[in-house]
């Protein structure tokens, strides 16, 4: 369908991405250098002006592997390294957190609104390194301008292509459940109350003319929820505020972050991997590296202990021992990128009996990255 | 009141007279109760109109049509609630294996000789029984021209008169093709370019023998309306501009033309002429479908603010007005609803779809 979808696609999956990486650095007191440099590693990346350029040619939305896929680079453009595991619950957590945002949209232009609060936080996060701000600022302007004179039709079509990529994917998040925005079933919560979108009137009336459009006759009728007028419009400028608070950090308020199984029964895997989603130190053995290079391993997510222990009231800054760090094994740079490249090739093969005949959707993205 | 209730129920196809209108009116309290849904293989998908119905008297079945992606799912449902069977359509060229692209939208067009459906998607047109059993036509867009800066698309389907089918593509041109009562030579009749922007959806009246002015209206993602004469060359009647909203839906009845926009209003106008006779602010989000049942004058609409509501038209050509009751209100939690459509032409009972819902929740008259 929308053959634009891929550049808010990047910067609203990124910057999910990014606020979840920013409060698991926070959390772990990561030293401010390696924080510094993983952010700016990653924005870097992100708003170069190849990659974005990339994402602005039109083009169909990729798949969910491919998309995974680009993301994993992403991510490993710093020096930090994720395994698998890490990935696929980054993956779904952002996936469902971006979601939430299309889904709740008040009005399909909004999806601007929700993509330039990404940015703003984003540009806070590397605000120290003014290299990369310039680079966040370039790429807004190109988007502003890009984007800004869409139809509210063409935004619509835009957030349903998006809505058909995201169909039937009901991951629940303890953050979203606790806030009460997801449904123990998955599905996020749709209010008929509070104010209508900008532009919208409040319904509840009945307006009749007559052949000179005079008004004859109004009467009114029960709208079954309970609206409010519309509050003012967001900027749509590079610097604003937004209004809405869809797309703003949610992770900053405290809010721990974990994705639960479909059927509620623990995850099997946590069980074996009491520290489910380790990260790892850096991908080159310590002998081939500087010793200032070292890469650092984060705990991306809590184990369901710790998550317990919270819930008890009971954590008592648990040390090392009582959550088993268990490293999934170290993966080589020569490796990481050897299964880069068997994944690269696996999905172009894929691709070719996809959809779409053109079998390329994302090749050029990553060779392109190859070279960042 | 209850008496003539019943009588409406046993004889489905007559029209209701005005008097039986005004009892309706009070009847406000619960008009609709909901019956069981019936589960469809996917959930459907956030696109306009999505939910297409056909009603079968004679074998007592109806078909309900509901795209997921580059999916049709078909069920036929036996009117006395103990036979459903499934079907799935894909949206592909034929020969060519692996080619699926998405639906944008799946139609029932009923004509005089025949019924078949049509398939819209990004690739092309495809046409087929009503049973979705054998496709008989398939017609590709074509991508050359368009500048690839645009998504292209089919989407807007309808059948008008005796032979024509209508169906609106992205770039705004109308295809009309001329569909024989058997067989399956149909051929493009006519190209109507008059719209600029995206079709989003088109709408007839009086098909077969009836004689209307006007008896096709689309609509675009605009919201501009252009009113039809069909025929052999297919007359442009008249031209209702949008205000810059995207009309998602859109309806002709008794010379009235109903439409839905992005900004949660229906508007009525006068088909010919262009004058708006009502404004209802009917919805807190985008309406995503209408519907109306033609021998009761009965409108349906429904939004992505989760509600479906049941108004009632009453068209009074001697004075040249238009009036609207709002009747009954349908509230299907935490969902935004991409169809909803009668179930017959009285409105006894109507269908609903939501988006990433896997059923047809359906609701009948008390």
């Amino acid at each position: 369908m929308s053959v634009k979808t891929l550049p808010l696609v990047f910067i609203n999956l990124g910057g999910e991405m990014l606020y979840i990486l920013d409060q698991r650095l926070r959390a772990t007191s990561t030293s401010e250098d390696n924080s510094e440099k993983v952010m700016n590693d990653i924005v870097g990346t992100l708003f170069s002006k190849t990659f974005m350029d990339e994402l602005l040619k039109p083009q169909q939305l990729y798949s969910h592997r491919t998309l995974k896929t680009v993301l994993t680079r992403l991510a490993h453009a710093s020096i930090m390294r994720l395994n698998p595991a890490s990935m696929d619950r980054l993956y779904e957590l952002t996936i469902m957190a971006f979601k939430y945002q299309v889904f709740r949209c008040p009005r399909p232009k909004d999806l601007l609104l929700i993509s330039y609060s990404h940015i703003d936080t984003i540009r806070e996060l590397v605000k120290d390194t003014s290299v990369v701000v310039n680079q966040v600022d370039e790429t807004h302007r190109k988007i502003i301008e890009v984007y800004s004179s869409l139809s509210e039709g063409e935004f619509q079509l835009l957030r349903q292509t998006l809505l058909i990529f995201f169909q039937d994917m009901h991951v629940r998040v303890s953050l979203f459940l606790k806030n009460q925005i997801q449904n123990p079933d998955g599905r996020f919560a749709l209010p008929t109350s509070g104010p209508v979108p900008h532009g919208i009137v409040v319904p509840g009336l009945i307006r009749v003319f007559d052949s000179k459009g005079r008004e004859v006759r109004r009467s009114e009728f029960p709208a079954g929820g309970s609206y409010s007028s519309p509050v003012r419009e967001g900027s749509f400028e590079l610097h604003g505020d937004r209004v809405i608070s869809l797309g703003m950090n949610m992770y900053v308020l405290g809010g721990t972050v974990k994705s639960t199984k479909g059927d509620g029964t623990p995850n099997p895997l946590a069980k074996e991997e009491l520290n489910l989603l380790a990260c790892l130190i850096g991908s080159l053995k310590a002998e081939n590296m500087p010793r200032a290079e070292y890469g650092f391993r984060i705990n991306l997510f809590t184990t369901d202990q710790e998550e317990e222990e919270e819930a008890d009231g009971t954590s008592d800054g648990a040390e090392e021992s009582m959550f088993g760090v268990i490293n999934i094994q170290a993966m080589q740079d020569e490796q990481s990128a050897a299964e880069l490249a068997r994944i690269t090739g696996q999905f172009a093969e894929e691709e070719e009996q996809h959809e779409n005949p053109s079998g390329n959707k994302g090749d050029d993205l990553l060779a392109m990255m190859d070279d960042l | 009141m209850v008496m003539i209730f019943s009588s409406l129920r046993l004889t489905a196809d007559h029209p209701l007279p005005f008097q039986q209108t005004a009892v309706f009116e009070r009847e406000l309290c619960k008009m609709y109760h909901k019956e069981k849904s019936i589960q469809i293989k996917n959930s459907a998908s956030a696109l306009y109109n999505n939910l297409s119905v056909l009603r079968i008297a004679p074998r007592r079945l109806t078909y309900f049509t509901v795209v997921h992606a580059n999916v049709v799912n078909m069920v036929s449902a036996s009117w006395d609630g103990l036979n459903y069977s499934h079907r799935q359509l894909q949206s592909k060229e034929p020969n060519v294996a692996t080619s699926t692209s998405l639906i944008m939208q799946v139609a029932f067009c009923v004509l005089p000789s025949r019924d078949l459906l049509v398939v819209t998607s990004q690739k092309g047109i495809q046409i087929y029984e009503s049973d979705g059993s054998i496709m008989v036509y398939w017609h590709a867009l074509d991508t050359s021209d368009a500048p690839t800066a645009q998504a292209v698309f089919a989407r807007g389907i309808s059948a008008v008169w005796d032979n024509y089918i209508c169906v609106g593509v992205s770039s705004g041109a109308i295809l009309v093709f001329d569909v024989p009562s058997k067989g399956s030579n149909i051929t493009l009749s006519e190209v109507l370019e008059e719209h600029k922007e995206p079709i989003t959806d088109i709408a007839s009246e009086c098909s077969g023998s009836q004689e209307c002015i006007a008896d096709l209206v689309s609509a675009d993602d605009g919201g501009n309306l252009c009113v039809w004469k069909s025929g052999k060359e297919f007359q442009l009647l008249n031209k209702i501009p949008g205000f810059d909203m995207s009309c998602s839906s859109v309806k002709l009845w008794k010379g009235i033309v109903v439409a839905g926009y992005g900004t949660g209003q229906i508007h009525l106008f006068e088909a010919v002429t262009g004058i708006l006779h009502a404004e209802v602010n009917a919805h807190a989000r985008w309406i995503y479908s209408l519907d109306i049942a033609p021998f009761s004058g009965l409108l349906l609409s429904a939004a992505e603010d989760s509600l479906v509501r049941v108004w009632h038209l009453t068209v009074t050509p001697e004075t040249n007005s238009v009036e609207v009751a709002h009747l009954h209100n349908e509230c299907v939690t935490d969902t935004q609803i991409c169809g909803a459509k009668f179930c017959d032409g009285d409105g006894y009972a109507f269908a609903v779809t939501g988006y990433d819902l896997s059923e047809i929740i359906r609701y009948t008259q008390l």
